[in-house]
């Protein structure tokens, strides 16, 4: 076995309680870290869910032919923010009443003739749901000489667009005062499994060991630690997750870039804080 | 081999650990360096292997200008010396044979080779049964062979012993002590820094003494000074 990973490894097995120790100070870190994240995960599936629902209607004037409808509809759908769009007849629309207006379907049935103009539907791809390009389409479907009106609900497509910006904003805030606390937790950990090896350090240069011949091991040990405590961290999460969406509410869990972020997070800290602490030792030692 | 010119050495806060020390060891020598504590045996050791640098003047250790030493190359002078301590300086939680092998292991050493050197030089120290034991199972004495082996497993021109004694009983302060001479005859320098005089009367070694930072006597060079004092 290579002599960098049999030192790492033999940490491990002379450190049992320490190495434990470090490790589950690492998991319940990012433990922390990662509720948050879950969080987040799941508000910002909550705000899709809602932007879903952004749509624009473009009211036809009645007696617009079907042929100029059809390509007026071709044209939108090649506008580069729209997902689809769709035409709704004046008798569909009739019928989508009928359906969902239940209230109202005396009065419906007493109509001598159809009040429901036609209209053109159109929905926006995800990352054009905002007002701004709301704005842009409508204006756009305005400018076609057979529009009647354009409707967007104005007042609420902004009060989105605030809520994801409050939302963005309390996430980096609280997610990065989370990461450096786990930051500092984690570097102090790997720290004290540096200290105690000390010793060890001062015997290792005493008989001629470079510096990078140290600092491999502990580099390597670092790593392990911050792996070995992101997928603790992912497996409490999950749990957390489990019980959340068994007796408080449907939620969603990290997807598997997110959880691997998570992992490679601890990693990260645990190798650089690793570096970090070694440094230190052996410009002093 | 090992040159010191007018070496200086400040103490970080003020006075002077080393005043003018200036001597020339050569290949295969054995050296005393005696004093009382304090006297700055240990200072010259450590510029030696490069622990501490002078504050001026010169040291020359095996073609090494240590003051143009840059530090990635202090484990290059340092695997040419062998180094001992009063306090042995074992990792606790390796054998004896993985304490020697340690040695070996961080020069890069070709692995296949490293157990027979391992056990020959555990054999020259006397310690080949024990090589599978732990530094605290072994008495001090032993403790203080693996240290030397683990010193001498580089084949090192020099061995630089800093009161290598100074923790043990007679029977094993003799017992290390004539490992010492016997590593001297075949071949390595030693310089042994220890305040036991009776060591120091037993052999006919060259010793260099120092008080209180300076060279006060060097057998190669000057008369006995209690001679000295009698015209």
């Amino acid at each position: 076995m290579n002599l960098v990973v049999r030192e790492a490894l033999l940490a491990f097995r002379r450190a049992p309680l320490l190495s434990t120790l470090s490790v589950t100070t690492i998991a319940f870190s990012l433990f922390v870290v990662g509720l948050f994240g879950l969080v987040a995960v799941n508000l910002q599936d909550a705000l899709r869910g809602v932007a879903e629902r952004v749509e624009i209607v473009a009211y036809l004037l009645p007696g617009t032919p079907i042929e100029t409808i059809t390509i007026a509809q071709k044209d939108v759908e090649a506008f580069p923010e729209v997902q689809s769009a769709t035409y709704v007849s004046e008798d569909s629309a009739l019928a989508r009443a009928h359906a969902e207006l239940v209230e109202f379907r005396d009065v419906l049935q007493e109509l001598e003739r159809n009040p429901l103009p036609a209209s053109i539907e159109v929905k926006l791809k995800p990352r054009f749901r905002d007002v701004e390009h709301v704005n842009e389409v409508a204006e756009r479907l305005r400018g076609f000489g057979f529009v009647d009106d354009v409707r967007f609900g104005r007042d609420w497509v902004e009060k989105l667009d605030r809520l994801r910006q409050v939302a963005a904003a309390v996430g980096l805030v609280v997610g990065a005062a989370f990461a450096v606390v786990a930051i500092i937790i984690i570097g102090t950990t790997i720290r004290m499994a540096v200290l105690q090896r000390s010793r060890e350090i001062a015997i290792m240069r005493l008989v001629g060991a470079t510096d990078g011949f140290i600092r491999r091991p502990f580099l390597l040990q670092g790593a392990i630690k911050g792996m070995l405590g992101g997928l603790v961290a992912v497996g409490l999460s999950f749990g957390a997750y489990t019980l959340i969406n068994r007796w408080l509410l449907q939620a969603s869990f990290f997807n598997r870039e997110q959880a691997i972020a998570i992992v490679g997070f601890g990693m990260l800290i645990g190798l650089f804080g690793s570096a970090a602490s070694v440094g230190r030792h052996l410009r002093r030692v | 081999m090992i040159k010191l010119t007018n070496v200086f050495k400040a103490f970080p806060k003020g006075g002077l650990a080393l005043k003018d020390v200036s001597f020339h060891i050569a290949k295969g020598e054995f050296v005393f360096l005696t004093g009382h504590s304090g006297a700055g045996k240990s200072t010259v050791l450590k510029l030696i292997y490069a622990d501490e640098a002078v504050t001026s003047g010169e040291v020359r250790v095996s073609g090494f200008n240590l003051a143009e030493l840059r530090p990635r190359d202090v484990p290059k002078l340092r695997r040419r010396l062998g180094i001992v301590f009063q306090d042995f300086r074992l990792l606790e939680d390796r054998t004896a044979e993985e304490n020697v092998a340690f040695a070996l292991e961080v020069t890069g050493a070709r692995r296949a080779s490293i157990p027979a050197r391992v056990m020959r030089v555990l054999t020259q120290v006397g310690l080949a049964a024990k090589a599978q034991a732990y530094p605290r199972e072994l008495s001090g004495g032993e403790q203080q062979r693996v240290a030397i082996a683990r010193a001498l497993v580089n084949e090192p021109t020099v061995l630089l012993a800093d009161e290598p004694t100074g923790n043990l009983d007679e029977r094993a302060t003799r017992g290390v002590f004539q490992l010492l001479r016997d590593i001297n005859a075949s071949g390595t320098a030693v310089v042994m820094a220890t305040h036991d005089l009776d060591l120091v009367r037993q052999a006919p070694y060259r010793v260099i003494e120092l008080q209180e930072g300076a060279l006060v006597y060097d057998s190669a060079v000057d008369e006995r000074p209690d001679q000295a004092a009698s015209p």
